[in-house]
């Protein structure tokens, strides 16, 4: 029986096992459902063994979406228990368990793999390309982050999840303090999720060096793809940094070792130092795919090229050098005295100036420019006060002194939800939203969508505005109650009210989502926004190998040089295409991860060192394998290009938009 | 344009609290470190007003001229490059901006870390203040008396906490006398704080550290010299001592009331003042200011001096 009992939750309550039945049934309810429509074999065949980029993208984004639900959930149960003072929604374990998974999920779980999503399914278009550098190790990437993800899920209703925060301070998350195995979970599926982030460093960085179309030098790459090769570069060297401390973490809790106890010799801040090295070049991670969506968008609807291309890469390719210079703010209050705290307030303070930049080159993109607001631009619009005034309450915190005061309460979690909100998730909307008729063949209906910007934008402001004075007056972040006289509480009902707006702008955008593939026609070319880069010049649906003949690219807006100065875009005999062979590996090696994942979680060491030496063994047989991929041939692309009435870069293209 | 409308409400919103009825707990301060603070954040909050507002202003200029509606049909935009002089004034004008904020931002750094303004010449008065799973324990080693969730504080005298944890780390915050500091379980850190007036003020541990966090407050009180004085003699008067298993019984992980002691724990549970090397200079001073007071402070003082070097 004992064996049994770890798998227990150590704090059940009525909603964990209802979440229980529920996951039962849903997981039930979807291998039926999959059975019964026959479809076992075009998964297989289509999704779980694909090594295409544009499909393993959609993988991404549609894991993406799903985990954001959980977040949200976690987010608006959080609300509801601070809505008013002693509330009994939640006690103070369960409300600890979901702020921490909250953090967890939303930054690992949602905006990674979404950002990941758009590198795949735009950087290789973007260049010219017919798929990433490395096919199968890209399919490996998704599968490792979803064995990852479906890992820190289970330890919602097997075991117990993490409660220590989504930063994980030791000695709080050691043994002695967090006895559940839920920092175990943490430890485990972040690093096997982070070892798939950090090949896709590798593979997008080396994809976006030696795989660009003909003429394509790196100053005239668009600036998304910009935006992911400098971000690529900062996930390949702050992933280790995480690595190495997730697995001092792991043997610390699993094999008694002492990196970050408090006796012994180990030293807790090390983990803080560590983590937040890793944690905040994490933050640029996030942003800067973001701001290269931004600048797709509002050059797009601005109808006018870029303002200050260079300065743009520039201001990118500083912040991410600062990123690595600035960890230390996380936690001036440490006690590193008044030198240290005024070297990285300085160096903190440095970051709003590139930032800055960007703003004023997106608000110089517009000058004189033709605006269309379509729902990607409203997003975009409304990211750039919002996200300002984000940017300027990072200057205040990062004013060490003051920091004192700010450390630790609402004030700095309304602060990072106004930089992720606006610049991140409203930038992925905006990209959903934006790059979707690309990838699905049909726009999203522009009504239902300017309905979910207004919601999320007026739910954000609600929620995040009032804990920038509820943190001066005192609130500090992470209390799961708070009692009458603090005051605190009507600022906390009008958070709550934000976040069911907030909420109501998710449903929303599944409506749409739903409701645009019953009803929006399909008829729309493959250029509906007339937009201005390359990867509007491919047919919609996509063909596999994206482009018959490769592009010929003279300028960053190679697409709207063929359009407007007719510029040969396409030029040359077709010939043979050499596309990668499809791959069941690396699905069977994330299985494998996850389950030496959950031994490891449970300590369970035979299984665990059978799946370890089962992915050695998954490495072996890819070393002899003999793979040269497949080849298309001149006629096959023949065929599939006459399916495609049109000829891409034909002008009297249907402008959808145009109209808005 | 609609966009501006939510915006300009919430920040109107804002506003009308920031300078509302109740001042906020944070701007509304009672020493010294306290008021440095709040008038670093009241700057900050002015000067970043005064960009967000720039920006606001270039943007709706720009939405409403630029918009499609508002132009013809045929209007094809141009194709702009950079200019190097508008990109030298929106490198130059935020470069300036964080020169001035980093200058303060440095200044007051050195001030928050020193001892309190208007009190650099008088003898702080040294507490231990440690926190165990979810309380905090105030030693007072130089009025041989320890407290539990309560902290009784002379006014118009430097106070020097000396913070540190019997388990995760937590962070000691008394937001009207001034911002907080981690209190870890391997070494000892320093917050210089005072209050310039009497009153009842809220403190708490404002770090995460497991399921009693929420409640983890104390209470202090802040007084003349010279109640202060009658309370500490009340103290010995009535008071119990505390002995190492009582001493025990309290680190245990739960919620306690208000408790007094005669003694300090410090005496048999010395704080973990090996140190990593930090707060030397503050040690150093106080080895001057304490070479005149009586025996017991000296050598609790002493010894952190020698560990810190």
């Amino acid at each position: 029986m004992e064996f049994f009992e770890r798998f227990a939750i150590p704090h059940p309550s009525p909603m964990i096992y209802a979440s229980m039945v529920a996951i039962a049934l849903v997981s039930i309810g979807i291998l039926v459902g999959i059975t019964y429509f026959k479809k076992w074999g075009y998964l297989w065949h289509e999704w779980f063994t694909s090594v295409d980029h544009k499909k393993i993208g959609i993988m991404y984004l549609i894991s993406a979406l799903i985990m954001l639900f959980r977040g949200g959930a976690d987010a608006i149960l959080m609300r509801a228990q601070l809505s008013s003072p002693e509330m009994k929604l939640l006690d103070a374990q369960h409300y600890n368990e979901i702020f921490t998974t909250h953090g967890v999920v939303m930054i690992f779980f949602v905006v990674m793999p979404f950002i990941f999503a758009f590198m795949n399914l735009i950087v290789p278009l973007q260049i010219g390309g017919r798929d990433v550098a490395f096919p199968r190790l890209n399919a490996l990437s998704f599968w490792l982050f979803f064995a990852g993800a479906m890992l820190f899920n289970i330890s919602f209703v097997i075991g117990g999840s993490p409660d220590a925060g989504w930063t994980s301070y030791f000695p709080l998350a050691g043994n002695d303090f967090s006895t559940s195995v839920g920092t175990n979970y943490y430890m485990l599926a972040l690093q096997i999720s982070g070892i798939g982030s950090l090949m896709t460093g590798i593979n997008m960085i080396t994809t976006i060096l030696k795989m660009r179309a003909p003429g394509m030098t790196l100053m005239k790459l668009p600036m998304f793809t910009w935006s992911a090769l400098i971000t690529n570069v900062i996930i390949v060297f702050a992933f280790p940094v995480l690595t190495i401390a997730l697995l001092m973490g792991t043997t610390d809790r699993l094999f008694g070792t002492n990196f970050f106890t408090t006796g012994n010799g180990g030293m807790d801040m090390l983990w803080a130092n560590f983590f937040w090295v890793w944690g905040h070049p994490e933050v640029y991670i996030l942003i800067l795919p973001a701001f290269g969506l931004y600048s797709e968008i509002i050059s797009t609807f601005s109808g006018r090229n870029l303002y200050g291309y260079k300065s743009m890469v520039g201001s990118m390719v500083l912040i991410s050098l600062l990123s690595f210079l600035v960890w230390t703010h996380h936690f001036f209050t440490m006690g590193q005295g008044a030198f240290t705290n005024s070297i990285f307030s300085i160096t903190t303070m440095a970051i709003a100036v590139p930032t800055g930049v960007k703003i004023f080159n997106w608000l110089f993109t517009m000058w004189k420019g033709k605006i269309r607001f379509t729902v990607p631009m409203l997003y975009s619009v409304g990211f750039i006060p919002l996200f300002t005034i984000g940017g300027v309450t990072g200057v205040m915190l990062a004013m060490s002194a003051a920091d004192y005061q700010y450390h630790n309460t609402m004030f700095l979690v309304a602060h990072f939800h106004n930089t992720i909100i606006p610049g991140v998730l409203f930038a992925l909307l905006a990209g959903l939203t934006y790059y979707w008729p690309k990838f699905f063949g049909f726009m999203l209906n522009e009504k239902i969508g300017k309905s979910t910007f207004w919601l999320v934008a007026v739910g954000f402001v609600l929620t995040f505005f009032p804990m920038y004075i509820t943190g001066l007056d005192g609130q500090a972040r992470r209390m799961y109650t708070y009692s009458e006289e603090t005051g605190f509480g009507p600022l906390n009902m009008l958070s709550f009210v934000g976040s069911a707006l907030f909420a109501i702008g998710f449903v929303t955008l599944v409506y749409n989502l739903y409701y645009s593939f019953k009803n929006s026609p399909r008829n729309i070319g493959s250029d509906p926004w007339d937009a201005r880069s390359v990867e509007w010049a491919t047919h919609t649906p996509i063909p596999e190998y994206n482009f018959a003949r490769l592009p010929q690219v003279a300028s960053s807006e190679a697409f709207w040089d063929m359009k407007k100065k007719g510029h040969k875009l396409f030029t040359g005999e077709l010939k043979e295409i050499h596309m990668p062979n499809n791959s069941g590996v690396p699905f069977v090696l994330g299985i494998i991860f996850f389950i030496a994942g959950f031994s490891f979680v449970f300590a369970l060491w035979v299984p665990a060192v059978v799946a370890v030496i089962g992915i050695f063994v998954c490495m072996a047989l890819r070393s002899f394998e003999q793979d040269h991929g497949r080849h298309i041939n001149v006629k096959e692309i023949k065929e599939i290009e006459a399916q495609y009435e049109e000829v891409p870069g034909n002008e009297d293209r249907s402008h959808t938009t145009t109209r808005v | 344009m609609k966009i501006k409308f939510p915006f300009l409400g919430s920040m109107l919103a804002l506003v009308t609290f920031l300078v509302g009825c109740e001042p906020l707990m944070v701007l509304n301060p009672k020493g010294p470190m306290a008021a440095r603070q709040a008038s670093d954040i009241m700057l900050s909050i002015g000067i970043m007003t005064i960009v967000v507002i720039v920006v606001l202003v270039i943007l709706t200029f720009i939405l409403f001229k630029f918009r499609a509606s508002k132009q013809p049909n045929d209007y094809e935009p141009p194709h702009v490059e950079a200019n190097i002089w508008v990109e030298v004034i929106c490198i130059g004008i935020p470069i300036l901006i964080v020169a001035y904020l980093s200058f303060v931002s440095v200044q007051s750094n050195y001030i928050v870390e020193s001892a309190p303004t208007g009190y650099e010449n008088e003898k702080p008065l040294v507490i231990y203040a440690s926190s165990s799973d979810w309380k905090w324990h105030f030693s007072y080693p130089e009025q041989g008396i320890e407290t539990v969730n309560y902290l009784y504080i002379p006014t118009d005298r430097p106070l020097e906490f000396k913070l540190y944890s019997h388990g995760p780390i937590t962070s000691f915050w008394i937001p009207q006398l001034g911002g907080q500091k981690y209190a870890m379980a391997d070494m000892v850190t320093t917050l210089h704080l005072a209050a310039d007036v009497p009153g009842e003020y809220m403190g708490r541990n404002a770090n995460f550290s497991g399921k009693g966090f929420a409640e983890n407050i104390f209470n202090v009180t802040a007084m003349s010299q010279k109640e202060f004085d009658e309370w500490v003699e009340e103290v010995h008067e009535r008071a119990e001592p505390l002995t190492e298993d009582e001493f025990n019984k309290l680190l245990e992980p739960g919620h306690l009331g208000q408790m007094t002691f005669t003694g300090t724990h410090l005496e048999f549970s010395p704080a973990p003042e090996h140190n990593h090397g930090l707060d030397i200079d503050d040690l150093e001073s106080n080895h001057i200011d304490h070479t005149s007071h009586d025996s017991q402070t000296d050598s609790t003082n002493i010894e952190t001096d020698h560990s810190g070097h």
